[in-house]
C-alpha cells in the first residue's frame, strides 16, 4: 500500500475521530495529494523551512479563506439557488440565516462570519416583544453552538445601541458558549454608555465580546463597510480574504547577521517571497478553481473584487529579542523601550512594503497587513505582535507598549489582556482600560478574566472545564478545546479528538 | 522652597481594588501600626541606614554613599533578599517623589485612569505630601476630573483629617477590631481614633468604603461581627463594607501560625451581616 493510501486507511480506522471528522480529513488529504500551485525554487524553499507559511491551507485553494457575505441580500431578495423567498418576519429571517450559513465556505468549511446581526435583524423586530426576541435569539444561539460548533465562527453587533445587540450580549453572557465568538463594534459617537458598559460587564462574565474600535476601522472601508471574523480579522463585507499567509519573524531574525542585515537584506527578501506565495495561491483560486462562478457571486452575497489578501506576521516578540541579543542588548520585548521601538519599526517597514506592492485579484489592488494570532503548534512563537504569555506587564503598561503597532495592521491585530478576577467588583476599571487603549490607537480589545471558565487561547474561546474533561476522558464536543489543550499543554498532540475539530487551527490530520 | 517629598515603595498603574474604576496607586513607606497580619510588612518602617542589607544583595544594587543606603533599580533583580534581612521591616528600594513627579505619572497614564489612590504603609503618615498633591491635581485643568482617594488605617486625628478632606474625594478605611484589647493586640494601638475617624469621614460624606479583616478565632467571633453590624447600621446600612479574609501571602512572623480564613466561613459571615440589614457587603473575589 502506498504511503498515501496508508494515511487514508489510518483516518478511516482512527477510533478517536467521528465520521464527520474522518470525512473532513480525507478530503484534506486528497487535496494535499495534488501538486502545490507552482512556486519558484526560492519561495518553495522558504515555505519548506517555514520561514513563510501558508497556514497549511491545502494545496489547491478552491475557496477563499474567509468569506464575509452580505447576508442582507438573502434576507431582502431571497435566493433562487436556495429557493428562499425574501424574509418578512423575524422567524423567517433567522431561518433564512440558518440555511444560508450552511452554504458559506471558509477555510474550515464552516462559516467564520455570520453577520452584523443587529443590522440584519433589527428591521424584523418592530412587532416582536422583548420576551419573544429573547426566546427566539436564545434558540438561535443554541443552534449555532450545537450545529456549527467552531469557535472561529464570529458574530458582530453594534455600534448602535439597539434591542438586538443588547439581547444578544445578554444571552451570550448567560449561556457562556464557546460558539459563536462575538465582537461588539464600539463608536463613542454612536454607542451609548449603557451598551458599552453592558459589553464590559459581559467580558467580566465570560471574556466575550471582543471590542472593535469603529472610528479606526470604518475609514478604511467603503459604504459596504466591514465585519470582524474568526479571530479578529477585519475584512471587507460582501467579500472577505482569499488567503492568509504569514512570515515567521523569529526565523527571519535568526537568518540575519544583525539589525542592519535584517532590515536591509533578510526581511525584504522574505517579504518578497511571502508575496510570491500569496500570489500563487490567489492565482489558483481566481483562475483555476471556478469558485467565483458560483451562486454566492451571482446572487450578490459576495463580489469577486472585494477579496483582500491577508498578509500575516507572527513571533514579533522572539524576533525582537533575537535582534536585541545580536546587538548585545538585554532589554526584552514588551518591557524595554528600545526593544519596543525596534518592534514598532519592524511593523512600519512591513506595513510600507505591503502598501507598496500592487496585487492582482485583490480588493483595492493591495494586500492588508495582519498580526496573526497563531496556530496551536507554533512552538515557542508568540502570536502576532503580542508579548509572550506569562511575562506580560500590568495591563496599562501592556497597552502602552503595543499601541503603536496597531496603526500598521489594518486587517486586524489582537491582544489579549489578562485581568485578575478582582476586576469583577469593579467594571468601571475595565471600561476605563478599554477607553484608554482606544485613545492610544488600539484597534481592538480582548480580555480574559482569570477565573472565567471561558477563556481565550490565541483568540478563540475554550472552556477550561472542557479541557479538564478532555484530559480526563478524551473527547469534547467543541473543536477548539483540543487546540486549547494543546496550546495549554505546549505542543502535546491530542490522542483522541473531540466530537468536533477546530478546523482552522487543526488543518492537518496528525496521528 | 520646602517642597514636600513622599517616600514611595511602589507605584501601580493599574489597580481595580483601590477605589472606583482604575486607579494609579502610590504606596507610601512607613506605618504607625505594626499588625502581625500585614501582607506587606516591609512597608512598615522607614530605613535607618543601618546597612545590614547591603552585603546581602546578590547583584550589588545596594551601596552606602555618605552614610546613606542607595538602591540602583537598574541592577536590582527584585529578589527581595534585602527585605527579608532587614531587622526593622524597612525597605531600601524606596524612591523619593515630589508632587511634579507624580503629576507627570498622571499625565502619562491619564487616558487609563479614573483617579489616584494613596495607600501604604499608612498614607496619612505623609499627610503634607498628600495635601500638596491633591491640591495640585484639583487645580490642574487636565487632571482635575481624576478622583483623589486615600486608603487609611484611620489613626489620623480629627483635626488632621479636616486639613486633607477638602481636597479628598473618598477614603477607604480599615477597622481591625471592635474590642479595644483585641485591637491593641492586632495593631499595637487603641481603636478609639479609628472608630472616630470612620464616623467623621461618614459625616463628611467621604467614607467610600469600610474594610474589615476576618481572622479566624480573633475577629470573626459573633460578638465582633455583631458590633460590626451595629456600627455600620449606625452610619448607614448601605455603607460599602468589604470583608477581607486573612491569608498567609506576604505575612512574616507569628501570624503565619494563625489559621487562614476560608471562603465558606467568609460567605457565612457576609450572609449574617446581610441579614442584620447591611445592604452593601462585598466578599473577596479571590483567596490567595
Ligand atoms: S531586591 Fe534587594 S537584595 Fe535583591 S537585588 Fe534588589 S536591592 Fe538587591
Ligand atoms: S533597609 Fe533595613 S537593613 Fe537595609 S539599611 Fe535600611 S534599615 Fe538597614
Amino acid at each position: 500500500m502506498s504511503e498515501l493510501l496508508k494515511r487514508f486507511k489510518g483516518i478511516t480506522e482512527d477510533p478517536g475521530l467521528s465520521f464527520t471528522q474522518k470525512a473532513r480529513y480525507l478530503s484534506l488529504e486528497a487535496e494535499n495529494s495534488l501538486p502545490y500551485p507552482e512556486l519558484d525554487e526560492e519561495t518553495a524553499k522558504a515555505l519548506e523551512e517555514r520561514v513563510i507559511c501558508d497556514m497549511y491551507e491545502g494545496h489547491a485553494p478552491f475557496k477563499p479563506r474567509y468569506v464575509m457575505p452580505d447576508y442582507s441580500v438573502v434576507l431582502e431578495k431571497g435566493s433562487t439557488f436556495l429557493e428562499l423567498d425574501p424574509a418578512t418576519t423575524l422567524d423567517e429571517a433567522i431561518n433564512s440565516l440558518m440555511i444560508a450559513y450552511h452554504h458559506v465556505p471558509s477555510v474550515t468549511n464552516m462559516p467564520v462570519f455570520i453577520g452584523r446581526l443587529d443590522n440584519l435583524l433589527l428591521r424584523f423586530c418592530d412587532d416582536v416583544s422583548d420576551e419573544d426576541l429573547y426566546k427566539k435569539l436564545k434558540l438561535f444561539w443554541r443552534y449555532l453552538d450545537r450545529v456549527l460548533p467552531d469557535a472561529f465562527m464570529h458574530a458582530n453587533v453594534g455600534p448602535t445601541d439597539n434591542r438586538v445587540a443588547r439581547t444578544i450580549m445578554r444571552i451570550d453572557a448567560e449561556l457562556k458558549q464557546i460558539a459563536p465568538n462575538l465582537t461588539f463594534i464600539w463608536d463613542p459617537e454612536v454607542s451609548s454608555d449603557e451598551i458599552f458598559s453592558q459589553a464590559c460587564e459581559s467580558i467580566i462574565e465570560c471574556s466575550k465580546p471582543h471590542i472593535a474600535n469603529n472610528p479606526l476601522h470604518q475609514p478604511l472601508f467603503d459604504e459596504y463597510g466591514y465585519g470582524v471574523a474568526s479571530c479578529y480579522n477585519v475584512l471587507p463585507l460582501c467579500g472577505g480574504a482569499s488567503t492568509l499567509t504569514r512570515i515567521n519573524l523569529r526565523e527571519v531574525a535568526r537568518r540575519s547577521k544583525d539589525t542592519a542585515d535584517f532590515f536591509e537584506n533578510v526581511l525584504p527578501k522574505y517579504i518578497d517571497l511571502n508575496f510570491r506565495l500569496t500570489e500563487a495561491r490567489i492565482d489558483h483560486l481566481f483562475n483555476k478553481s471556478g469558485f467565483f462562478e458560483g451562486f454566492l457571486v451571482k446572487e450578490g452575497w459576495i463580489s469577486r473584487d472585494r477579496f483582500t489578501a491577508m498578509y500575516g506576521i507572527f513571533a514579533m516578540a522572539q524576533c525582537v529579542d533575537e535582534l536585541q541579543a545580536k546587538e548585545g542588548r538585554s532589554g526584552k520585548y514588551g518591557h524595554d523601550e528600545t526593544a519596543n521601538q525596534l518592534g514598532h519599526r519592524i511593523s512600519k517597514v512591513l506595513f510600507e512594503a505591503v502598501e507598496a506592492r500592487p496585487m492582482e485579484n485583490c480588493w483595492r489592488g493591495k494586500a492588508m497587513l495582519h498580526s496573526q494570532a497563531g496556530l496551536s503548534d507554533d512552538d515557542g512563537c508568540t502570536p502576532g505582535v503580542r508579548i509572550p504569555y506569562g511575562s506580560e506587564p500590568d495591563p496599562v503598561t501592556h497597552v502602552q507598549a503595543l499601541a503603536e503597532h496597531h496603526a500598521f495592521y489594518p486587517s486586524g491585530v489582537s491582544e489579549i489582556l489578562t485581568l485578575d478576577e478582582t476586576i469583577e467588583n469593579n467594571p468601571a476599571a475595565l471600561e476605563q482600560l478599554v477607553k484608554g487603549a482606544f485613545s492610544l490607537g488600539f484597534r481592538e480589545f480582548s480580555a480574559n478574566v482569570s477565573n472565567n471558565d471561558l477563556v481565550r487561547i490565541t483568540g478563540y474561546m475554550v472552556r477550561l472545564s472542557d479541557i479538564e474533561k478532555f484530559k480526563e476522558c478524551g473527547g469534547s464536543r467543541i473543536n477548539t478545546t483540543v487546540l486549547g489543550a494543546e496550546a495549554a499543554d505546549k505542543g502535546k498532540i491530542l490522542e483522541r479528538a473531540p466530537r468536533v475539530m477546530s478546523h482552522e487551527l487543526a488543518p492537518r490530520y496528525s496521528q | 522652597m520646602n517642597l514636600p517629598l513622599a517616600t514611595v515603595s511602589k507605584v501601580l498603574k493599574f489597580s481595580c481594588v483601590d477605589g472606583p474604576g482604575n486607579r494609579l496607586v502610590l504606596f507610601l513607606q512607613g506605618c504607625n501600626f505594626a499588625c502581625p497580619t500585614c501582607h506587606n510588612p516591609h512597608t512598615m518602617k522607614l530605613c535607618n541606614d543601618c546597612g545590614d542589607c547591603v552585603p546581602e544583595c546578590p547583584t550589588g544594587a545596594l551601596t552606602i554613599v555618605q552614610g546613606k543606603v542607595v538602591h540602583d533599580p537598574n541592577i536590582c533583580d527584585q529578589c527581595d533578599r534585602c527585605l527579608d534581612v532587614c531587622p526593622i521591616n524597612a525597605n531600601p528600594k524606596v524612591t523619593q517623589y515630589n508632587v511634579d513627579d507624580v503629576l507627570a505619572l498622571l499625565y502619562q497614564n491619564k487616558p487609563f485612569l479614573n483617579g489616584i489612590t494613596i495607600s501604604g504603609g499608612e498614607a496619612t503618615t505623609q499627610l503634607k505630601f498628600i495635601i500638596a498633591l491633591f491640591t495640585a491635581i484639583k487645580t490642574d485643568e487636565k487632571l482635575k476630573d481624576l478622583t483623589c482617594f486615600i486608603d487609611s488605617n484611620g489613626y489620623l486625628p480629627e483635626a488632621a483629617w479636616k486639613t486633607v478632606l477638602p481636597v479628598t474625594d473618598g477614603v477607604m478605611l480599615d477597622i481591625k477590631a471592635f474590642d479595644n484589647t483585641l485591637h491593641s493586640l492586632l495593631t499595637t494601638r487603641s481603636n478609639q481614633r479609628v472608630l472616630a475617624s470612620a464616623k467623621q469621614l461618614f459625616a463628611a460624606g467621604k467614607l467610600h468604603e469600610l474594610r474589615y479583616l476576618l481572622i479566624p478565632g480573633r475577629t470573626d467571633s459573633s460578638q465582633e461581627i455583631k458590633e460590626l453590624a451595629d456600627f455600620v447600621r449606625a452610619l448607614d446600612s448601605a455603607t460599602p463594607l468589604r470583608l477581607n479574609a486573612f491569608q498567609h501571602h506576604g505575612v512574616k512572623g507569628e501570624a503565619l501560625t494563625w489559621p487562614t480564613m476560608k471562603e465558606p466561613d467568609t460567605e457565612r459571615i457576609a450572609a449574617e451581616l446581610r441579614s442584620a440589614g447591611l445592604t452593601n457587603v462585598v466578599v473577596p473575589a479571590v483567596y490567595i
